[in-house]
């Protein structure tokens, strides 16, 4: 298990952070707040991902993909961190695509993953229905009723929900929250009779939202993978997406890094630049520190997800490792950005604190800190 | 085949011939071989494995045979080491003047002193100390105190050195030494190499809050030093310095000294030492749970912590061998490893109590006596070979390129 980027990986790195730099500067993210699109995506930058090629990269050639790793996925959602730039790229591609790729037939696959990864059309994973990630703790019950099922139940924080094309829908077909049997997943379309769809809007302005399903009726064909047996690749998709957020927020919080180490070296106070001041150079050289250490920590995460040698356990432990340090790590340079940058850094005028805004939102979405410590732990005894 | 395969051929059966099988085990506590004046082996084994390789001038093997090296190219010395490192050979000497001071002598030595000097080293028949800190030049090693006054064929040495490990044991001394009072504190020192047998010279163990320890302190009370055991330039001993700290880097990291971290498992221990998870079974230990799970979480993410650095190390020998540059990634890694240690030993008290508190008789374990006197010893770990303030200094100015401040110059 590689640590480090191959060339391959370096270059599509290089590419991504010269075309988000062109395309999709911090500024761009500003404008999308202050119109306030509902869909919190440009969707003309989306179509040039796609372009790109990156809606493809984690997915075999055999289901249309480019069979290229979700490492080289790792290397663009760093720079996508680096630059808030906003794109169904998790959404559609990381979590629905996966749910489709891992726990779909032949045919829901041969339905869907073409669609997804041309673009055309868009798909969001729906899991919470409680204010942190708790997938196992899920009730909206599906119930059987002539050939096809009923849904009826909550779900919340959906990612770029407004907007999709369908929902793949986490729900209960026999034992009680909390547990893992018993779960299932089903495609249902936006347009389903009984659904409906309300943004959620969170300090970070993307595309978050509530469903509703009230008696949504849905057929047999919509069941995604077995019934009841919906965890282990629901678990493997989420995994992908934990760790795409990881690699976010590392790039996000290098970015914001980098910004204040500059700020440091170019304010003057007491006749002097502020980063002379050994009280602020200790604590920057700790967040140069803990970046390290979290870097290394998601190339170990995004590595165990190409590592088929891997079982579920040893790749759960890296993923949550690399999650909860990426976290902590963002946690510690968005404070002290903010800080350094003393009345400025709580300005809107400033970048941090959209920075800020969207780095505590990655950092609940899909398990928090004490979420991948459990995690980490339970793993552990597992493995 | 080309002559690099043909050499690990070469080398791979003189290895497996001439290694003894106990010397391809993991070292013990104690069983280190140094070579010196009071060389001493615990095995036949060990006197054999350590014969050999100095007979093969492998002590040494990148330099000149002419010095009792054996002459081997960088290539060759890497195929060398990869081989012990496959084969898990010890290391047959363990001489900080083959790491450190010998490839200062290599570059800034005279003839005389490479062919007095390195010779005894390849052979290993000398232990060298290092003699660098002094009681008021710590973290600030360029103010050092301790004299050598130019005496027309010889300085005369007065001052102290502490913090020199295993001074008592030890044959000769490299020592930095202020020549010049007068000038800025970096340009009056010169490096100058002395033996520890020489009259005026005392040598005092310390004892440490963990007890006995290799540290001793030095004093030179009119030590004739001949002049002609000064190293490189008069005055120009700080340049040597960074050399030879730069060389001990090297060595560390071709060692694979970059330690893992002390072999305890927090999380196996959360296990034996705390009520189990959701057995909440009685008042007594429904009572104790909030708190032990607060405890368990705390050795969770300790273990986490230790995780992220030893994935750390891994990256840094895989960007090593991609010849990336590492260096702002090697500046963290004594900060984070000694730093960690002490959190660790603090965990690991709070998880065993009293049973880890254990200062000596009956009552404890050995191993329990060993841990609170390894806890102790966690403190120096961030104190010795640059504090950690000195670190994040390193970091904040060599990483970041932040300012220059006042109170630094």
């Amino acid at each position: 298990m590689s640590l480090v980027y191959s060339e391959e990986q370096r270059l599509l790195a290089d590419t991504a952070s010269e075309f988000l730099a062109a395309r999709s500067p911090v500024s761009a993210q500003r404008r999308l707040r202050d119109e306030g699109a509902a869909q919190g995506f440009d969707p003309a930058l989306w179509r040039e991902m796609v372009n790109l090629g990156w809606s493809a990269i984690p997915f075999p050639e055999s289901l249309g993909g480019l069979d290229f790793g979700c490492k080289g996925l790792g290397a663009v959602f760093e720079q996508i961190g680096g630059k808030l730039s906003a794109a169904p790229l998790l959404s559609s591609i990381v979590l629905g695509g996966s749910a489709v790729e891992l726990a779909g037939s032949p045919a829901q696959q041969a339905e869907w993953l073409p669609a997804l990864i041309a673009g055309d059309r868009r798909i969001a994973l729906a899991v919470d229905e409680q204010p942190r990630h708790a997938p196992a703790n899920t009730a909206l019950a599906a119930c059987r009723e002539g050939q096809g099922w009923v849904l009826t139940g909550d779900k919340v924080f959906v990612v770029d929900g407004i907007g999709a094309d369908a929902f793949v829908v986490l729900a209960r077909t026999a034992g009680q929250p909390g547990d893992i049997a018993g779960l299932s997943l089903f495609l249902v379309p936006a347009d389903a009779a009984g659904l409906r769809v309300s943004p959620m809007k969170l300090v970070d302005s993307r595309n978050h939202a509530r469903l509703r399903l009230d008696a949504v009726q849905v057929e047999a064909a919509s069941l995604l993978g077995a019934e009841g047996q919906a965890w282990a690749g629901l678990d493997a998709a989420l995994d992908r997406g934990r760790v795409c957020l990881a690699a976010e927020l590392l790039g996000a919080s290098q970015a914001l890094f980098d910004t204040t180490v500059e700020y440091l070296k170019t304010r003057v106070q007491f006749d002097v630049p502020i980063g002379s001041f050994q009280a602020l150079q200790h604590r920057a050289a700790w967040c140069y520190t803990h970046l390290q250490l979290a870097r290394s920590t998601v190339m170990a995460g995004l590595a165990a997800l190409d590592d088929a040698s891997l079982d579920a356990a040893g790749r759960a432990r890296l993923v949550s490792l690399a999650k909860w340090k990426a976290g902590q790590v963002a946690h510690l340079v968005s404070r002290e950005a903010v800080q350094m940058h003393g009345g400025m850094g709580v300005t809107d005028e400033l970048d941090v604190g959209l920075f800020l805004k969207r780095i505590r939102v990655a950092q609940a979405c899909l398990g928090d800190g004490d979420f991948h410590c459990q995690r980490y732990a339970d793993a552990g005894r597992e493995g | 085949m080309s002559t690099i395969d043909e050499f690990r051929k070469e080398v791979r059966a003189w290895l497996e011939a001439n290694c003894p099988p106990a010397m391809r085990t993991p070292t013990p506590d104690g069983a280190l071989i140094f070579g010196g004046r009071k060389l001493s082996f615990q095995s036949d084994d060990q006197r054999l494995w350590f014969e050999r390789m100095r007979d093969k001038g492998w002590f040494a093997p990148d330099w000149p045979a002419e010095y009792g090296g054996g002459g081997l190219s960088a290539e060759q010395t890497a195929v060398l080491e990869a081989e012990m490192r496959r084969l898990h050979c010890r290391p047959a000497q363990i001489n900080l003047g083959i790491w450190m001071l010998g490839p200062v002598i290599l570059e800034f030595g005279t003839e005389e002193q490479k062919q007095a000097l390195l010779k005894p080293m390849t052979r290993g028949e000398i232990r060298w100390c290092q003699g660098f800190s002094e009681p008021n030049a710590g973290s600030d090693l360029a103010s050092l105190k301790t004299s050598a006054v130019d005496q027309g064929d010889h300085f005369l040495v007065n001052g102290t050195k502490i913090w020199t490990s295993y001074g008592d044991k030890s044959d000769w001394m490299y020592a930095l030494v202020r020549t010049d009072p007068a000038a800025p504190k970096h340009q009056g020192i010169s490096l100058i190499v002395l033996d520890m047998q020489s009259p005026g010279i005392t040598v005092t163990p310390i004892d440490l809050i963990s007890g006995k320890s290799s540290f001793c302190q030095v004093f030179f009370d009119n030590v004739n030093v001949p002049k002609g055991q000064l190293i490189g330039p008069l005055h120009g001993g700080w340049t040597l310095a960074k050399a030879l700290l730069q060389h001990e880097r090297r060595a560390m990291s071709k060692f694979g000294e970059f330690s893992l971290p002390t072999h305890f498992d927090l999380m196996s221990l959360a296990e034996r030492y705390l009520p189990p998870v959701g057995a909440a079974t009685s008042a007594a230990t429904s009572a104790a749970a909030p708190a032990d799970i607060a405890l368990r979480a705390r050795a969770v993410a300790m273990s986490m912590e230790e995780h992220s650095y030893t994935l750390t190390v891994q990256r840094m020998g895989e960007e090593m061998r991609a010849r990336q540059n590492v260096s702002g990634l090697m500046s963290i890694m004594k900060l984070v490893h000694s730093e960690q240690e002490k959190d660790k030993f603090e965990i690991l008290l709070d998880l065993m109590g009293h049973r880890a508190l254990g200062w000596e008789g009956d009552e404890f374990t050995e191993q329990e006596l060993a841990l609170s006197k390894a806890w102790l010893g966690s403190f120096a770990q961030t104190i010795a070979g640059g504090s950690s303030e000195v670190q994040l200094n390193v970091i904040a100015k060599r990483v970041l390129e932040l300012p220059e401040g006042k109170q630094s110059k």
